[in-house]
């Protein structure tokens, strides 16, 4: 049997993970639990961090909202804040699992399970996120791209937990655009996504641009090139056919259960056509 | 009660609540979907300790002592049942759908129950009986 803890606190928190360092920390358990139940993993006690109130919820500071790691992505999905600054990150996560599934999982575990195809990661990618680690003694901040190593892997030390994660109000981005590619429509792991923002001036013309690809590559892929190739120019066919080539070599996508390599390479490609034919939505 | 055990085992195995199925033990499908709180979770990615303080709706329930609740009848009434494996999950799904939204659009219904995989009925049925329950509950 293995040991259960629920700490309430974050003082609490940091006293189980001294006490049981092997501990297997988890928010929703809609990841560690199907590891578990596959016996991919076997710890000896797992701590659960769905108590620990000051975890959750979204604080605004300016011009920078800090998101608490234990939000559920149901909670952030009915958050006035969330919804009005990033709605890129919104339509993610309307798109991601299922009901149930955004009433247990949070942010932060989206985050530390650091699946390249987790859904909430190329919104934050674009919108250039910091994560917020947090020990007993220290606390750090990092840009997210640079937290996330490679497939399940991140630069989590022991008795470390992701607190929160940091998003700066983007201003000046008036077009978003996010679309996932799966086997359904929901409870679906992506084969390849797509997160972009941009600025379009009154004319259409491109101003500024940042996309971020997910089930691509061994983390999020992003690419200068692409975004270079958009600027300047309206999104017209020939401009986002030259940008889908450049994001087709960009990508590194592998072949497994879900889909092949050269099927996610093509649809990189033409998940960037799919900007002029598909909602490309307005931010206020 | 070991801590770590799973809440869907919890229901079937010790509370003999056997209405909540277990369709894949991973979260890919729904029939293991309870009300915690009012909220839809999935009973099979859950561990007894979780539970602490927590009240749990299942399937057996809903109903009042001598009449369905009113999705159920619509259910029944609707033809929404095939192999009836799905619909314990369906139905709780779609109490908590109601509750938060208790005049949803048939577009709605699909994506309140999205996390709810029927493999005889096709959906079509599904969705009238949750629109007609919606109505019956108004």
């Amino acid at each position: 049997m293995r040991k259960v803890l629920l700490p309430h606190t974050s003082e609490e928190l940091w006293e189980v993970l001294r006490a049981e360092p092997q501990a297997a920390v988890y928010a929703g358990g809609t990841d560690l639990l199907v590891k578990l139940r596959q016996g991919l993993v076997d710890p000896s006690c797992l701590v659960c961090l769905e108590r620990i109130e000051e975890l959750k919820g979204v604080q605004e500071f300016g011009h920078e909202v800090f998101i608490g790691a234990c939000s559920t992505h149901a909670y952030l999905l009915a958050n006035p804040i969330i919804r009005s600054n990033f709605p890129v990150l919104t339509k993610a996560l309307e798109l991601l699992g299922s009901p149930p599934i955004r009433n247990m999982g949070t942010i932060g575990g989206n985050i530390c399970t650091a699946s390249p195809a987790a859904d909430s990661l190329p919104p934050l990618y674009v919108l250039e996120a910091e994560v917020e680690i947090r020990s007993k003694n220290t606390s750090r901040r990092m840009a997210l791209k640079e937290f996330i190593q490679g497939p399940g892997k991140t630069s989590l030390q022991p008795g470390e937990i992701v607190s929160g994660i940091w998003v700066k109000k983007a201003p000046g981005y008036n077009l978003y655009h996010f679309e996932k590619v799966g086997q359904r429509k929901a409870l679906a792991i992506s084969i390849a996504s797509l997160a972009g923002l941009l600025r379009a001036s009154e004319k259409g013309v491109i101003e500024e641009a940042r996309f971020a690809w997910g089930s691509v590559g061994p983390t999020i892929i992003t690419s200068p090139e692409v975004e270079k190739a958009l600027v300047g120019n309206r999104l017209s066919r020939p401009i986002l056919e030259k940008a889908a080539c450049l994001a087709r070599s960009a990508v590194e996508p592998i072949d497994d259960i879900r889909a092949s390599g050269e099927y996610r390479r093509l649809v990189s490609g033409n998940l960037m056509v799919r900007l002029l034919t598909l909602q490309r939505e307005v931010c206020h | 009660m070991p801590s770590d055990r799973r809440v869907i085992d919890i229901l079937r195995e010790d509370l003999n609540l056997t209405g909540t199925k277990e369709g894949c033990g991973a979260g890919e499908c729904g029939g293991c979907t309870i009300l915690v709180d009012g909220e839809s979770r999935l009973s099979c990615l859950m561990l007894a300790a979780q539970l602490e303080g927590r009240s749990v709706t299942t399937i057996e329930g809903i109903a009042s002592e001598d009449r369905l609740h009113p999705l159920q009848e619509a259910f029944v009434e609707h033809g929404a049942v095939q192999c009836g494996f799905c619909i314990p999950g369906m139905v709780l799904s779609a109490v908590d759908l109601l509750q938060r939204n208790p005049n949803p659009t048939r577009m709605e219904i699909r994506q309140g129950l999205s996390g709810n995989l029927c493999r005889c009925t096709g959906y079509q049925k599904i969705v009238d009986a949750v629109k007609a329950g919606a109505l019956k509950i108004k």
